[in-house]
C-alpha cells in the first residue's frame, strides 16, 4: 500500500494541540470580549477542526480528488449558512423592512 | 494429469489458518490495484462525509437564525448548561480521537493485538462521553429545561430558552446517534480484527470509520463552543 504512515509523534504532537485549544477556548469564554467571543471561540473552533482533518483523517496526504471533495462540502455549507442568514444580517442596514425576527 | 498434480499441490498448500488470509489479500476485479481500490473507497468515505456535513448544516444553520434573532435568550439559557461537563466531554472526544488514529496506525503496520487495544479504547472512551451525556439530559429533566409543556424559564427569555433548548437536545441527540453507531461499528471492526480479517495491506475498514470517528468529533468541536461558551456575559 502506498498509504503514508503518520508517525505517532505527530499524533502525540496534534492531540496535545486540540487539548490546549480546548483549554484555550474555555479560557477566552471566561473574558468579556463583547461581540468578538463569538469570533474567537469560532477560529479556535476552525483551527481544531483543521488539525483533526489534516493529520488524524490525513488529508493532508491525500489525493487531490479529496481536497476537491472537501472544499466542496465546506463551500456548499458556506452557501446555505451565508445565503440565508443575508437576509437576517443585513435587515436594518436601510430600514425598508421589519426588524428581524419578524413576530 | 498435471493438472491434478497442480491441484494437489495447491490443496497441500493451504491453512486455514485466520491470520493468513491477509496474505492473500486481492483486489476485486474492477480496479487496476489494491491502491486505487483503497482510494477508491476513502473517496467514497469522504463523500458521505459531505452529506453529513451537511445533513447536521441544516441544524447548524437553524441554531445561527436563531441565535441571531434572541441573542440575549440564547445566553441566559446556555449559562443553564454545565461547562465543566461540557468540557471534559470535549476531552474524552478528542482523547478517543486520538486511541482512533493510533489504531489505524497498528492497523497499517499490521499490529493485530495493538489494533484490538486501541478499539477498545476507543469504544471505551465514547462510552464515557456518552454517559456524561445522559447525566447531563437527566438533570436538564430535573430542572424543567426540556421543552414541552413542563418547560420552566424565568420571563422574559422563557420563549427564546425554549428554541435554545430544542436546538440543543436536537445537536447534541444527533451527534449522540452518530456516536453509538460509530460504537457499533467499532464492535464489529473488533470482533474482525481479533479474528486477523486484518492486516498491513488491507485495512480499509479501519481507516475509513476512523473517517467517521474523527468526523463525529469535529461535530462536537463545533457543539461546545456554540452551546457550551457562547455569550457568557449576557
Amino acid at each position: 500500500m502506498s498509504e503514508h504512515i503518520v508517525s505517532l509523534r505527530v499524533y502525540f504532537t496534534i492531540f496535545m494541540s486540540l487539548m490546549v485549544l480546548t483549554a484555550l477556548t474555555v479560557a477566552a469564554s471566561e473574558v468579556d470580549l463583547g461581540r468578538f467571543n463569538v469570533a474567537v471561540a469560532m477560529a479556535i473552533a476552525v483551527l481544531k477542526a483543521s488539525l483533526v482533518v489534516l493529520y488524524f483523517m490525513h488529508l493532508r496526504y491525500s489525493p487531490t480528488l479529496t481536497w476537491l471533495v472537501v472544499g466542496t462540502g465546506i463551500g456548499c455549507l458556506a452557501l446555505l449558512i451565508l445565503l440565508i442568514m443575508a437576509d437576517p444580517w443585513t435587515r436594518d442596514w436601510l430600514r425598508v423592512a421589519p426588524p428581524f425576527p419578524v413576530r | 494429469m498435471s493438472s491434478s498434480v497442480a491441484t494437489a499441490a495447491h490443496r497441500g498448500h493451504q491453512h486455514p489458518v485466520a491470520a493468513e488470509v491477509h496474505h492473500h489479500f486481492h483486489h476485486q476485479h474492477q480496479f487496476d490495484s489494491a491502491e486505487q481500490q483503497y482510494e477508491a473507497s476513502t473517496l467514497g468515505m469522504w463523500i458521505f462525509l459531505v452529506t453529513e456535513i451537511m445533513f447536521f448544516g441544516g441544524v447548524f444553520t437553524a441554531y445561527v437564525q436563531y441565535r441571531t434573532a434572541f441573542p440575549e435568550g440564547f445566553g441566559h439559557a446556555s449559562n443553564h448548561l454545565d461547562l465543566t461537563l461540557g468540557a471534559f466531554n470535549t476531552a474524552v472526544l478528542i482523547a478517543s480521537s486520538l486511541t482512533m488514529a493510533l489504531a489505524v496506525h497498528a492497523s497499517q503496520l499490521g499490529k493485530r493485538g495493538r489494533l484490538v487495544m486501541y478499539l477498545l479504547l476507543t469504544m471505551a472512551l465514547g462510552s464515557v462521553f456518552l454517559g456524561v451525556k445522559a447525566f447531563e439530559y437527566a438533570h436538564k429533566f430535573h430542572e424543567h429545561l426540556v421543552p414541552g409543556p413542563h418547560f420552566q424559564f424565568p420571563e422574559p427569555h422563557a420563549r427564546a430558552a425554549q428554541i435554545f433548548f430544542s436546538l440543543y437536545f436536537a445537536m447534541t441527540g444527533l451527534h449522540a446517534l452518530h456516536m453509538v453507531i460509530g460504537i457499533g461499528i467499532m464492535v464489529v471492526l473488533t470482533v474482525q480484527a481479533a479474528r486477523g480479517r486484518f492486516g498491513h495491506n488491507y485495512h480499509t475498514p479501519i481507516e475509513i470509520s476512523g473517517l467517521y470517528w474523527h468526523f463525529v468529533d469535529i461535530i462536537w468541536i463545533f457543539l461546545f463552543p456554540l452551546l457550551y461558551l457562547i455569550h457568557r456575559h449576557v
